[in-house]
């Protein structure tokens, strides 16, 4: 509290406090008491969590097999891997969500029979590719950490589970993965900023989330920037959240400090 | 010559030059691609040098903007960023030379685009840039101000050279993101390598020839920078102890 009560900071925050009053007054907001667009942004906000959300969890567990391969797999597996992470690092993420979407989704209907299959009414849709794409990306970016992760564990910890007679899924489940969960989970929550703030992306096919419904009240009301404001809001609010998560979760778990 | 329909014709036709073949689109993409990510890199390096110095050693008023900057910019998606600044810029400029008293002008997309991304670009680079100097050995610094030197002349002889090799990884990940970055200009229309690639394939329906072929040069373009970032290494830390012994 003290810190914030120096006094150019006091004259930095009545600055603030005065720009945030003409916003309020100067610009126009009756467009958010509309129940219609209210019940948008909820949704929108809504899917752009889910699938920050679910991104993440498929993108690292597809993440551990790839980190595993580049470290210790033989060659045939290291090197497709090696290959999977330097495409996805290597190309917009855009693109890859355009290749899925555009290159892909044109695809699916040529082939027979398709269209009478339990899986059209998945194909037809836009969020299929968009969660692939998603999911992708983040096992292109966390193979690549996962992989120090497994090789920075201490080759001690490794040798001692094999001399307990420990087999080697189990040393993997009890001891490789937890550890190097444990030295990368900084990074991840970074990532997890990442992500959601690549979520915008798959507005460009038809996905209606945050990014999209800021874009869809522009155009209903012709406002220029009131809601490309609340959107900047939104987005800092939730990163926000995830930061506050990750810190405490970090603190949760037990670690030594030599 | 008429073109004979798009789908009677070879990948390597549509990838060619000339009437019926989409390479020259592809190629001048490109070229606009490198050259926004590399002004905006520029533009986003002399930010990140102000930036840095500025929350390091600025007064207490420029550290609280510089921090209250890297904050914001690295909290909200580049996508909604380029989306406020691109309508933003121009808006304020036309107010600014409105009460100028002079005539309203319409920036080129290609310098909003490059500003926009710089704006970012600064943002990250000013995190990069603070954390290479404050991994200069305090010593060296102390050293040269008993020396006497002059604040600009430390940050010459001593904080540059010694800062350059430390923050060689770093800058070399944002020039990465600097060149995908430009994929996003596609969304607000301008005609970069990705939205090049987008009418291509929309155009001829030919996904599979132009996607990969699109991705290929993003990939020439990101294994050449990462092979001449690892070479600028090695040169920044000429003279220095390899840690591994």
């Amino acid at each position: 509290m003290r810190a914030l009560l120096q006094p150019h900071r006091i004259v930095l925050i009545l600055i603030a406090v005065g720009l945030v009053f003409a916003c309020v007054t100067q610009m126009r907001w009756e467009w958010l008491a509309n129940p219609k667009y209210q019940t948008l942004l909820v949704e929108g906000v809504w899917r752009s969590i889910w699938l920050t959300a679910v991104t993440m969890c498929i993108g690292m567990v597809l993440a551990v097999p790839i980190g595993l391969a580049q470290a210790v797999g033989p060659w045939y597996l290291a090197i497709p891997a090696r290959v999977f992470c330097t495409v996805i690092r290597g190309t917009p993420l855009l693109m890859q969500i355009w290749v899925l979407y555009y290159g892909l989704g044109s695809l699916f209907p040529a082939i027979p029979g398709i269209r009478d299959s339990v899986f059209w009414p998945l194909l037809r849709q836009a969020w299929p590719y968009a969660v692939v794409a998603l999911s992708l990306s983040v096992a292109g970016y966390e193979g690549e950490v996962m992989r120090g992760a497994f090789k920075s564990v201490p080759h001690g910890q490794l040798e001692s589970a094999k001399s307990m007679g420990m087999s080697r899924f189990t040393i993997l489940r009890r001891i490789w993965l937890p550890q190097a969960v444990q030295r990368v989970l900084p990074t991840i929550g970074g990532e997890t900023v990442l992500q959601l703030k690549s979520t915008p992306l798959v507005s460009t096919i038809t996905i209606m989330e945050t990014y999209a419904v800021a874009g869809r009240i522009r155009q209903d009301t012709f406002i220029i920037y009131e809601p490309l404001l609340v959107l900047a809001l939104i987005y800092m609010a939730i990163t926000g959240v995830i930061v506050l998560a990750f810190r405490w979760f970090e603190m949760r778990l037990p670690s030594r400090t030599a | 010559m008429a073109c004979p329909p798009a789908s009677q014709l070879s990948s390597f036709e549509l990838l060619g030059f000339g009437e019926c073949g989409w390479g020259d689109t592809l190629l001048l993409g490109l070229g606009n691609s490198i050259m926004i990510a590399l002004g905006a890199y520029a533009l986003g390096f002399v930010i990140g040098v102000f930036g840095a110095f500025g929350k390091l050693y600025g007064g207490p008023v420029t550290r609280d903007l510089a921090a209250i900057y890297t904050t914001l910019v690295r909290a909200v998606p580049e996508l909604v960023l380029i989306l406020i600044l691109y309508y933003a810029v121009p808006g304020a400029l036309n107010e600014v030379l409105l009460a100028m008293g002079q005539e309203r002008i319409i920036l080129p997309q290609f310098i909003t685009g490059v500003a926009v991304l710089a704006f970012v670009q600064g943002a990250y680079q000013t995190e990069v840039l603070r954390g290479s100097i404050l991994a200069v050995p305090q010593g060296q610094i102390e050293a040269a101000r008993a020396m006497g030197m002059p604040t600009t002349l430390i940050a010459r002889r001593i904080i540059f050279p010694l800062m350059t090799a430390n923050a060689v990884p770093g800058l070399g990940n944002l020039w990465l993101n600097a060149t995908k970055d430009t994929a996003l200009l596609a969304v607000i229309g301008f005609s970069e390598l990705t939205k090049a690639t987008f009418q291509a394939s929309a155009t001829t329906k030919a996904f599979f020839t132009f996607y990969p072929a699109a991705m290929g040069l993003y990939l020439l373009v990101s294994l050449t920078s990462i092979y001449a970032f690892g070479r600028i290494e090695k040169w920044a830390r000429k003279g220095q102890r390899d840690v591994r012994g």
